[in-house]
């Protein structure tokens, strides 16, 4: 026990394990790990015969942290930053290093920007977002959503009535903004009549 | 070509996206025929990982054909067979020159502080992900690697991350003969960690979650003592008891960003966005592990600051050891581990998804509805 030198001894010993469970103690001997030691010098591993790879050319400006020297040869090209989310991205990774709060903060932020310029622009699209088919709340149904819940000592039961808050949000603010844009319009068009 | 795209938090859809270009000389285009979403996709698709850009394809577990190579790529060729590690990595810089594949410095222009990963936001580099038709690889004779002709495409695809990560988390326990391991997070992942700690040489395996069906999992898949933490007080006061009063000798964190326990933790990070990640799992590892024992992390958390019992770490004289899985490293002993029998990672596969329906797998493996431990997303064209 903790209190005396001994450790209690396991339910099982070492050979009623390798009795019971295939492969035990197969990989006992820290020379047949592969992540042991932490660091294994290997120059060109896989056939990679550069020192430094050639660039990948930069299409369009590329941001990137400023604790790099340069912009890194390869890169993705996923989603260029766009509109005022796009602004706040650049000003995220143009101002603050990794360590600093601001930088991830403003990512953050602009996230949830993105998210809600770019539900804006889709009902501009012939692809307005659909936050039933997007969520995929309908899967409730087909696959036992109650039965999955009812009864179980779940701890995430606690805060998944938050989920819908989280993705109705964006829709309430949208909508209470235009509402109120409409309403100011009228009122704007009934004072100059 | 068909693809996820992301929207927002909590809603994908599938899109038409132009098929991916070669970018690089060294860049390949990958058919896809298998691809998994991971625990760590549930992150960013709760919107809590940083920089996640509507528009961007998910995936970072995936296999398929070789399509396509840029000029410079010498070990690949249409038609192969591939199956792609999470990480992207050019293979001859500092960190990759000694085996850190994962920490590459020569992919991510977005952060110094992490590599490259496949669809996991900008933060990991702005690479689309896998869960599309087809996807860019980049580093081709570096990265992908062709699958065994004895190796079933549900065992490859569970290896490019979430098997491989297991195996690494129990190495990062430093795990001796007889040593009692403690696994938080009954996923895929804590699955493996536990499965792959008896090949350690662990003398007991103990595994927490709160999810009765993925216990269940574990006293089956991975011969582990299992426990729900919601029919107990104090999670750590039962492994103390468990244990002798002593602690476990090596505590594995299985769990990372969006742990539940502590409901003002799970608020603030994973609804507030407040901290990095709910580092519930990490501070019962921190105080369920004895006195100079491991911490092995590698459930993922963001970038920002969690409130981690640091105090408790230092007090005890603890090792802590982290990373992401340099994948492509475990490979060669796992490849053997699969064939011997020892590890069977498509038994962890509950949902075979069409990528159409794509976004009710991901409210499916969010909501844990159906018995849900490791969706599998499968292309049309695959």
């Amino acid at each position: 026990m903790a209190y005396t030198q001994q450790k209690p001894p396991n339910p099982e010993t070492s050979g009623q394990l390798r009795a019971r469970i295939p492969g035990w103690g197969a990989d006992l001997d820290p020379k047949d790990r592969p992540a042991v030691p932490k660091e294994q010098f290997e120059p060109h591993p896989y056939g990679a015969e550069w020192d430094f790879p050639d660039r990948q050319p930069e299409e369009r400006p590329r941001e990137r942290s400023i604790e790099h020297e340069f912009l890194t040869p390869v890169f993705g090209t996923s989603c260029p930053p766009h509109g005022v989310s796009g602004v706040i991205r650049r000003t995220a990774y143009q101002r603050y290093s990794e360590g600093r709060a601001a930088h991830w903060l403003l990512l953050i932020a602009a996230d949830r920007v993105d998210a809600l310029e770019s539900t804006l622009r889709s009902f501009a699209s012939r692809h307005p977002d659909n936050p039933v088919t997007e969520t995929g709340i309908l899967s409730e149904i087909k696959h036992h959503g109650l039965r999955s819940r009812r009864g179980q000592k779940r701890a995430d039961l606690i805060h998944q009535p938050l989920d819908p808050l989280i993705v109705a949000a964006p829709w309430i603010i949208a909508g209470v903004l235009g509402y109120r844009a409409v309403r100011r319009i009228r009122r704007s068009q009934g004072s100059t009549s | 070509m068909r693809a996820m795209v992301y929207r927002g938090p909590y809603r994908i859809r599938v899109e038409d996206k132009p098929r991916p270009a070669i970018e690089h000389p060294n860049d390949a285009i990958v058919r896809v025929t298998r691809a998994a979403i991971c625990g760590s996709d549930l992150h960013l698709y709760h919107g809590m990982m940083p920089d996640t850009r509507v528009g961007m394809t998910f995936g970072h577990e995936f296999i398929g054909v070789v399509d396509e190579v840029g000029p410079s790529v010498q070990t690949r060729q249409p038609g192969d067979r591939v199956m792609v590690p999470f990480n992207i990595f050019c293979g001859t810089c500092f960190f990759c020159a000694r085996g850190l594949y994962a920490n590459c410095h020569n992919v991510n222009p977005n952060a110094t502080a992490v590599g490259g990963i496949y669809g996991y936001s900008h933060t990991c580099g702005g690479y689309d992900g896998g869960q599309a038709e087809y996807v860019r690889v980049p580093f081709a004779d570096v990265g992908p690697s062709p699958i065994p002709d004895w190796m079933d495409d549900e065992d490859a695809v569970l290896l490019t991350d979430a098997v491989a990560t297991g195996y690494f988390g129990a190495q990062l326990g430093d795990i001796g003969e007889g040593d009692v391991v403690v696994v938080f997070g009954a996923g895929p992942v804590g699955l493996s960690a536990a499965k792959s700690s008896w090949l350690m040489g662990a003398g007991r395996v103990i595994v927490i979650d709160h999810l009765e069906y993925r216990l269940a999992k574990a006293r089956t898949f991975a011969h582990a003592e299992t426990h729900n933490f919601t029919e107990h007080a104090d999670v750590v006061v039962l492994l103390k008891k468990l244990t002798d009063r002593l602690g476990a000798d090596v505590a594995i964190d299985a769990v990372g960003a969006e742990a539940d326990g502590n409901l003002l933790q799970h608020i603030t990070s994973a609804k507030l966005k407040l901290q990095g990640g709910s580092p519930i799992a990490l501070n019962w590892a921190i105080d369920s592990v004895r006195k100079g024992g491991t911490v092995s992390v590698m459930g993922a958390y963001g970038p920002m600051f969690s409130a981690v019992k640091f105090g408790d770490a230092m007090n005890k004289g603890l090792t802590l050891r982290m990373n992401q899985c340099p994948v492509k490293r475990q490979w060669p002993r796992l490849f053997e581990h699969v064939r011997n029998g020892y590890l069977k990672p498509s038994e962890l596969v509950t949902h075979r998804i069409p990528l159409e329906h794509i976004a009710e797998g991901y409210h499916i493996f969010s909501a844990k509805l159906d018995g849900c431990i490791k969706p599998l997303v499968v292309p049309e064209a695959a």
